[in-house]
């Protein structure tokens, strides 16, 4: 009984970790944006979530696919994300105005990235917040 | 939480940031230079960034490589009045070029508020993760 309440709340805590680890990223490559011949990474939410969900991922209803492959983006096995305990590949971005010293992050994707980000880890934290007050509400009565 | 390490990330692009708009600021203080009795005029310093792992694959900061002088020729000017001519009146100046720097230093201070506002948006995130429930 309890863990069909507390479901929703464990998918978009794990959901909001993935969301963590992609802000970490995308961090990162805006802090390299002037560094020569550093690769621009970037994290599949959709590739990640089912990692970090495992089996899990289908009870819950709403299974993220707004957010599906871009199509600049190439899968990469191997590399792995220590903090999540996954084996979800972070792929590398494609060029799309090659620089001359091999620099790959495009500054303004990054950016749009970053905010798109930013909006939904606030959207999945209130959803966290809404699922805990419902779940306060039905133990309280009130 | 592993949002934390972003302020390590963007700290240490604004502190190479600020290194490059400190080598910029004392190239552009050297550009009228001229060469000493030795003949040895101001060069341009340029710096070189690197990436830094910060703990896992998924951060990864910058820092400083090295202070690279540049190998352009340095700017001579014929000149025979001035006090610090050569035997054929040439003055030797800084090999800096002004426009390059003024471009290089928009670029730096450009990086340098992107990484302070990844570094203002963490921090708001982080906040706001730490009132959740409430």
């Amino acid at each position: 009984m309890f863990a069909t309440m507390t479901n929703g709340l464990d998918f978009h805590s794990k959901a909001l970790i993935v969301r963590a680890e992609r802000q970490r990223v995308i961090a990162s490559n805006i802090a390299n944006a002037d560094t020569p011949g550093y690769v621009a990474r970037d994290l599949d939410f959709r590739d990640a979530m089912a990692a970090a969900s495992g089996s899990s991922a289908q009870l819950a209803g709403p299974r993220i696919r707004a957010t599906a492959a871009q199509p600049g983006h190439m899968a990469l096995a191997g590399s792995t994300i220590g903090s999540l305990g996954g084996t979800e590949g972070l792929a590398y971005t494609v060029q799309t105005q090659p620089s001359m010293d091999g620099n790959s992050v495009d500054l303004d994707r990054e950016r749009a990235n970053f905010a798109d980000n930013t909006v939904r880890y606030e959207a999945t934290l209130r959803f966290i917040n809404g699922s805990s007050k419902t779940i306060l509400s039905a133990i309280q009565g009130q | 939480m592993s949002m934390f390490s972003i302020f390590n990330v963007s700290g240490s692009a604004i502190s190479a940031q600020s290194q490059r708009l400190n080598v910029v600021a004392s190239n552009l203080a050297n550009a009228d230079a001229v060469a000493g009795p030795d003949g040895q005029g101001y060069k341009g310093r340029q710096v070189v960034f690197e990436t830094v792992s910060m703990g896992s694959d998924a951060s990864s900061g910058v820092r400083v490589n090295a202070v690279k002088e540049s190998n352009e020729p340095l700017r001579k000017v014929h000149n025979p009045n001035h006090p610090s001519a050569d035997a054929d009146g040439y003055v030797t100046h800084s090999n800096v070029n002004p426009v390059e720097e003024m471009v290089n230093m928009i670029s730096a201070s450009r990086s340098y508020q992107n990484n302070v506002e990844v570094m203002n948006t963490a921090k708001t995130l982080l906040l706001k993760t730490l009132q959740m429930g409430q």
